[in-house]
Formats: C-alpha cells, structure tokens, sequence
C-alpha cells in the first residue's frame, strides 16, 4: 500500500512539475528560445507570493492575483528589452545571457531575502484530505494543484490551437519573415509569449512556494525538472510535457521510497533511461 | 510624378556589404499593374523585399502615397495596405488553410476580400480549409498564397515569382484568375520570368540588370528586340 | 611572373612573436615564484592558472565545437573525488592521480557523450547540468568517502607529497602553472591541426563542413572526451590543494561552470587569448570587489550581459576586430616574402 501511495503522491507532484514545465515548452516552441533562468523565475515568482502574503495579509492561494500578472509583465519587457536582441542563429547568445540572469536573480535574491528557506502557510487547507480507500489519502492541496496544471496545460492547449494569438504563435514559429509579412510584430509576438510563460511560472512559483519551503539557491533544480519533464514527454507537446512531469514525479517518489537520499536521483535517471532508449522523448512534435 | 501609389527613390538595397540595388526608381500609379523582368540576381527579388519591409533602407528610399516607408518594418507596411505573395508559396505548415488565410486579414483592413469572397475566386480551398497546406498541390498552394494576400484588403499587392516551379496548366488559371485578384483600383507589382505573360498583364514594364533599371517602357511599346538587349545586356 | 610566386602564407606575426618572447620571460618568472613570491600569492597564481585551464577547455567546447556546456563541473568534481578515492584507498601518490584522472574522466565521458549528444544546442547545455546533478547526487551517498559532507585528505597521505609545507606548496604550484600551460599549449595545437580546421568549419557553418566531408559528432565527440579529461585533471588538482573535498563544493556549478562562462564571456569567446584576459579581469574585479559578497556575482552577471549583447565577441574580439593583432598566430595571411 505504501508503494501505491507513493505512486499516487508521485503523479500529483508530477503535475507541479508540468507547471514548471509548460512554460519552458512554450517558449521553446514559439522561438526557440530555452531561459536557463526559468527555474530562477520560478523562485522569483514564490519569493513575490510570499511578499504579497505578508504585505497585504491575504491567503497564499490569493496572492496568485498579483504574482500571475506581476510574471506576465515582466516575461513581457524582458523579452522586449533584452532576449528579444540576442535572437538569431547562434543559440550562444540567449543561452549565455539567461544564464547571467540566472545568477542576477539568484543573487538578487539572496540580497533581499537572505539564505533562509521560506514558506508560505496556506492554514487548514495544507492538512486537508481525502480518504479514498484503506491507506491511501489525497491531499487536498496537491489535488488542487494538480487539477490546475491539469487546466493550464488544456488552457495553453486551447491558446495555441483556437485563437488569433496562437496562431500568431504557430505562424511566428514557422517563418518570422512572412509572419511580419502578415503584420505580425515578432518582438511583440515574442514578448507575449514569454509573458504567457512567466504567466504559468507565477503560479507554479506560487505553488511551490506553498507545497514546500524555498530559497534562492534552488531555482536551477526546479529548470532541471521542468526540463526532463519537457524532455521525456517530447518537444512541442504540452500534454507530453504533463506526461513527462508525471513520469518524473513518480520516479522521485519510487525513488525516495527505496532510500530518502535517492528521490531527486532517481529522476533524473529515469529522464536519463528515456533519452538512451527514446531519444526523442514519448510523444514527440516537433524537431530540437 | 505627385500621384504615384508607391515609389521608389534612387533605391540602394545593400545585404550586408553587398549592393544590389543601384539608383533604382520606380513608381506605380493607382490601379496600375507593373511588371518587372530581369535576369536570375538581377534584384527583383530585393526590390519586392524592399517594398516589403523584409529590407530596410533609408526612409525616404521607398515611398508609399507619398509617405516615407523605407525604414519601416514589414508589419508596418502591410498595415498601410501593401501584401506581398512571396516567391516559393512560403504558407505556414503549422496552420490550416483556413488559418493561413484568415492570418492574412489579421491586419484589420476593411474591404471586399473575405474569407467568403476568397473561398469563392478559389473553391477547391474551401473543400481543404481544414488541411494542412503541405497536402495541397503546388497550384493550390499558390492559391492560398494569394488568398492570403487578398485577405489584407490591400491597395498594393506584390506577386514574387507568380509562376515560378508551377506546371503550365497551372500557370494558366493563376493568369485567368488574375484580372479577378487584381480589381479595380489596386495596384499591383508582378515579378515574373516569363516576359511575354508579363508583358501581356501588365500596363507598364521594367527591366532590371544587375540591380540597376535597364528598360522602362509602356508594356504595349515594348519591343521585343529592346526587352532582349536590356535583359542580356546586349 | 604571378603574384602566388612571390607571396607566401604565413601564421607568425610581429605581434605574435613579441607576445611569445614575453610570455616565455613571464612563464620563467612564474617558474621562479616560489623563490620570490610569498604564500598567499603563490595560491592566487595557481588558483589562476586553474582557471586559466578550466576557461580555455569550456571555450574550446563552446567557442570551437559548439558544445555549450553548463556541465563542466562534473568533470571538476569527477577528478577531485578520483584523486582523493585513488589515494586514500588504493595508495596511490597524490602527484600520480592527476595524470591518471584524466583517464578516469575521459573514460566516464565517453558514455556520457553518447547519451547527451543525443540534445541539441540549448537542450544540450541543461542535460550536461543534468549529469553533474547526477554525480553530485551519486556522490553524496558514498559513505566510505564522507556522504554529503564530504572528507578531509588524510595527513599521511598530505606528508607524503613532500616533506616540508613549503615544498609541498611549490611542488603543487608548478603543477597548476603546467597544467595551465598544458591546456593552452594543446588547444591550440589542436586548432593549428587538421582537426583544428575542421573545428572552424563546423563552428563557421556546420552544413557546408558536412558536405565537405567532416563528420561532425567524432569532432565534437574528440573534442568533448579531450576536455573532460583535462577538465578532470584540473579538478583533481584544486581539491589536492583544497586538502577537503564534498558533493557541494566539487559539483559546484557556480564555481566551476558560472564563473568560467563569465570568464570566457567577457575575455572573448572563440579565442585563445580570451580566456586568458577574461581570467585577469576576473581576478581583478574579485581582489577589489570581494567585500561585496554577493553584490560581486550581481555584478559579474550585469557586466557579462552587457558584454553579450554589447561586444558579444568579449574584450579581446574587440581588440582583434580593431586593431587586427593575434597573439597566437592561427590565422593563416598572405604576406610577401622577404
């Protein structure tokens, strides 16, 4: 019964981590872009929950309503303001430049709210359960962020596929040059797709922040799990990438239920295992 | 000539250090079609991308109802009303038909092309608007590149290489269709190999050899010896 | 009479000849260092004379073969836990594990490098960091050599280098001087080589360097396992000097990866001379900013953002585009003969 709840807990994780997932794929399907400062921002995104937490005395859940746009708006001007310049054929300058971010923020961080870890308290809602059958319970909390990675995936689906902006999206993705043909601004196409992801990012950082405790030093941890989820589910595909966070998300908990040291191990050679076996990941979409 | 549509300026387009375009002017006149033959990298294709905005020049290089477009980015453009069907088709994969048409109207302009008035001129599209367009042939492919011209209502349409790697039957109904595509009142440029089709759509002609204009002449005048040495240089 | 008759192709240059007379002056200088420097400038020669090599390999990886790695502590740590497990358990001499840990790393690479060839580009550079995650993490419950928190190198084993502290310190010095001097000295013999050009292709244009017959994944590969062998040796080096070694501190990935991109970055990147100056700009700015804490990272991340999007070809690509000069002669001219 143990391994079954540790399965159960698993794919309930595994939803967070299609959260910090998602964004990820996103961007790296409308430019190409891989932010080696995602995982940062996800702290960021915490750390901004937390303040507004504490500043404004509202629940933890709430403060969603300002970390959210807060993100989206500055997905927004830094994609105007700096990534958008180093686009373009050689994939060093995006990379080099998110990863000095990376370390601004980390460091920024670590400035304002020191080393200490953090967590926000969301009351009697952390304890809440549900009793399914002999043993195994379902946390309330995590069955509801599960259900919303599950609505922001079919959110992002829905985007991407049924309205003018995904299109603008898709149509951007295949040939910059014809899509400003169509009067599309890319900068602006650009910067609204990393607002969209930074968007997920704040409430994924709002949910970390809430399901355990955080400091600035554990962003790149949380971009290695969004990635080996975006990996195992296959570029291109959101629904893969739940697939992948689910994966990964059992694999730490198996792994963790062998021997505490191992939960963090264990997913990354589970994402190991897929990329030897299905280099291309699960469901693939698109090509790397 | 103050009632010129569009007009080009002593146009010198450079990609990088490399010229391709020496003092080139050009105008167009409201409702007129032009044609522009020349040669393979004679520029044809760096003065539709000029136009475009896919090339940036000087501002006053390019002028569009008289107001300076040179310098302008390809989505400004397009919303002043000039759309561009590019050499090679160039249609989204990632969307459907439909989309690929309905991207083409996304810059807002009223007038009488819809997606109704286009699935009309063409109704095999409407019968595939939910495929792919990679699962079309490359005469249907043409056709939703011109759909998707169309949709942005706009004054100036250029045509790159309207019949370049299509099959003669196909060429054919793209011509036939082309007094329909092109209405009263829009301008067009059509950049084309052919020269006895380009000749035969167009009001006005010009030759262009080595980025530099070697012939201008009403396409009723122009003799065939005349096109021949401005094409070889001879 | 053609003008080929007259001219030839040469790689020297007056410049490049002063800079190597200079730098053979300053190399004997350095060699003399434990006769005329003190202690706590002698660690600061080698730490960066480490960082020297460290820089240059992640360069010959990212500036020549395109492979961004994100990952290179791995191999920093790799070698630093070889030399400690090597002498601790198998009564291996300290001086004798450097060398044999560049075995150890290149054999490790090579599955590595099987595996994570498999990303592309940016996808490549986090799964490298996926691999030095797994090392620390692999490491960490290896109780026989501390587990988490890591183990001291036993004095027996410290004694048994040299006799007196002072020895020991000069006797690890050199070590870092000619590991350092090695690793410049091999990039860029491999850049003069056959090899060399086939690297410049693939970085020019990776397309065209296919249809000219190069094949891409054994270059890369070649120049991936030569790395993380040299990248290993060196981290077996800065932990024999550390004396302590913990999963933290060798899989650093600010330490040994952050500082170096930051180091190559804003020296120059896709040159020899970069990592070189990036290395001393280094150390200048943390010998006058140290006090700043973390202020200091803030910083050296603003000014390698500047410099990415400002002079993305780092200071020394500035210098080379203005003024044309190369201190180590790689590019081939056609100059008149004498």
């Amino acid at each position: 019964m143990e391994w079954v709840n540790a399965i159960v807990q698993g794919v309930l994780l595994g939803g967070l981590y299609a959260l910090f997932a998602a964004g990820l794929s996103l961007i790296f399907g409308v430019m190409r872009l891989v932010n080696i400062a995602h995982g940062d921002l996800i702290v960021l995104a915490a750390y901004l929950g937390l303040t507004t937490t504490i500043a404004l005395g509202v629940h933890p859940l709430t403060s969603l309503m300002i970390a959210v746009p807060a993100m989206a708006a500055i997905g927004y001007v830094l994609q105007r303001g700096v990534l958008n310049r180093t686009l373009g054929d050689d994939i060093l300058p995006p990379l080099l430049v998110t990863f000095g971010l990376s370390v601004i923020i980390q460091n920024g961080l670590l400035e304002i709210y020191t080393a200490d870890s953090q967590k926000m308290n969301a009351g009697a809602i952390e304890t809440a359960s549900l009793e399914v059958t002999g043993g195994i319970s379902l946390g309330v909390l995590p069955l509801i962020m599960f259900a919303t990675a599950v609505a922001v995936i079919a959110g992002l689906q829905l985007v991407f596929y049924r309205t003018a902006l995904g299109r603008a999206f898709r149509a951007t993705s295949d040939n910059q040059d014809i899509a400003q043909l169509m009067g599309l601004n890319k900068a602006h196409v650009f910067g609204l797709a990393m607002a969209l992801s930074l968007a997920v990012v704040g409430i994924a950082g709002v949910f970390l922040g809430i399901r355990t405790s955080f400091d600035p030093a554990i962003g790149p941890g949380r971009l290695i799990f969004g990635f080996e989820a975006v990996i195992i589910g296959g570029l291109g595909n959101l629904w893969g990438t739940l697939a992948g966070g689910i994966i990964l998300g059992v694999s730490q908990n198996i792994g963790a239920q062998i021997h505490p040291g191992w939960q963090t191990l264990a997913g990354h050679l589970a994402f190991l295992f897929v990329l030897a076996v299905r280099p291309r990941g699960l469901f693939p979409r698109i090509e790397g | 000539m103050p009632d010129a549509l569009l007009e080009t300026r002593a146009l010198n387009a450079f990609y990088g250090d490399f010229q391709a375009l020496f003092d080139v002017s050009v105008t167009v006149a409201p409702g007129e079609v032009l044609a522009i033959i020349g040669a393979n990298g004679a520029g044809k294709t760096t003065l539709m991308r000029s136009v475009a905005g896919l090339l940036t020049n000087a501002a006053d290089m390019v002028a569009f109802k008289g107001r300076p477009i040179g310098s302008m980015r390809a989505d400004q453009v397009a919303q002043l009303g000039i759309a561009m069907v590019p050499e090679g088709r160039q249609l989204f994969p990632s969307l459907s038909v439909e989309e690929n048409l309905v991207i083409g109207g996304q810059v807002g302009r009223s007038g009488p092309w819809t997606l109704r008035a286009v699935y009309a001129l063409f109704p095999v599209l409407e019968e595939r608007r939910d495929m792919p367009p990679t699962t079309l042939s490359g005469g249907q492919q043409q056709m939703v590149a011109i759909g998707r011209a169309l949709m942005a209502n706009p004054e100036m349409l250029l045509f790159d290489e309207i019949s370049l790697g299509l099959a003669p039957i196909v060429i054919k109904s793209i011509y036939d269709a082309l007094p329909e595509i092109i209405r009263e009142g829009t301008s067009a440029i059509i950049v084309e190999q052919d020269i006895t089709k380009a000749i035969a759509v167009s009001d006005r002609v010009y030759c262009l050899q080595e980025g530099r204009i070697a012939l201008e002449s009403a396409s009723a005048d122009a003799s065939r010896d005349a096109i021949a040495r401005a094409y070889f240089g001879t | 009479m053609s003008a080929a008759d007259n001219h030839i192709v040469a790689r020297a240059s007056p410049a490049s000849r002063i800079a190597a007379f200079i730098g053979v002056l300053l190399l004997i200088g350095l060699i003399a260092a434990p006769w005329w420097a003190g202690r706590a400038d002698m660690r600061l020669i080698s730490e960066i004379c480490l960082y020297v090599a460290l820089a240059s390999l992640w360069n010959l990886l990212a500036g020549y073969a395109g492979l961004v790695s994100v990952g290179q502590q791995a191999f920093v740590g790799l070698g630093g836990y070889f030399l400690f497990a090597a002498t601790i358990f198998f009564g291996v001499p300290p001086l004798a594990a450097i060398p044999l840990a560049a075995a150890a790393g290149a054999a490790l690479a090579v599955p590595i490098a099987v595996l994570i060839f498999r990303l592309r580009g940016a996808y490549f550079a986090i799964g490298t960091w996926v691999v030095a995650e797994v090392f620390r993490l692999v490491f960490a419950q290896v109780s026989a050599l501390g587990g988490g928190s890591g183990t001291s190198l036993p004095a027996g084993i410290v004694k048994g280098i040299a006799a007196s502290r002072s020895l020991r310190e000069a006797y690890t010095y050199w070590m870092a001087l000619g590991l350092a001097v090695l690793v410049v000295a091999m990039v860029y013999m491999l850049l003069r080589s056959r090899r060399g050009l086939a690297l410049t292709a693939i970085r020019d244009n990776e397309l065209a360097a296919t249809s000219l017959g190069i094949d891409i994944w054994r270059t890369k590969f070649f120049v991936y396992v030569i790395s993380a062998a040299l990248t290993a040796s060196v981290g077996a080096l800065i932990f024999l000097q550390k004396l302590r070694i913990s999963p933290d501190a060798a899989f650093s990935v600010n330490d040994w990866t952050a500082f170096v991109i930051f180091i190559v970055v804003i020296g120059g990147i896709g040159t020899i001379e970069g990592p070189i100056i990036g290395t001393i700009i280094f150390f200048l700015l943390r010998e006058t900013l140290a006090d700043l804490g973390t202020t200091y990272l803030l910083v050296l991340g603003f000014v390698a953002i500047a410099v990415m999007l400002r002079a993305p070809k780092g200071l020394w690509g500035y210098v080379k585009d203005k003024t044309g000069v190369e201190l180590f002669a790689l590019t081939r001219r056609v100059v008149p003969k004498r």
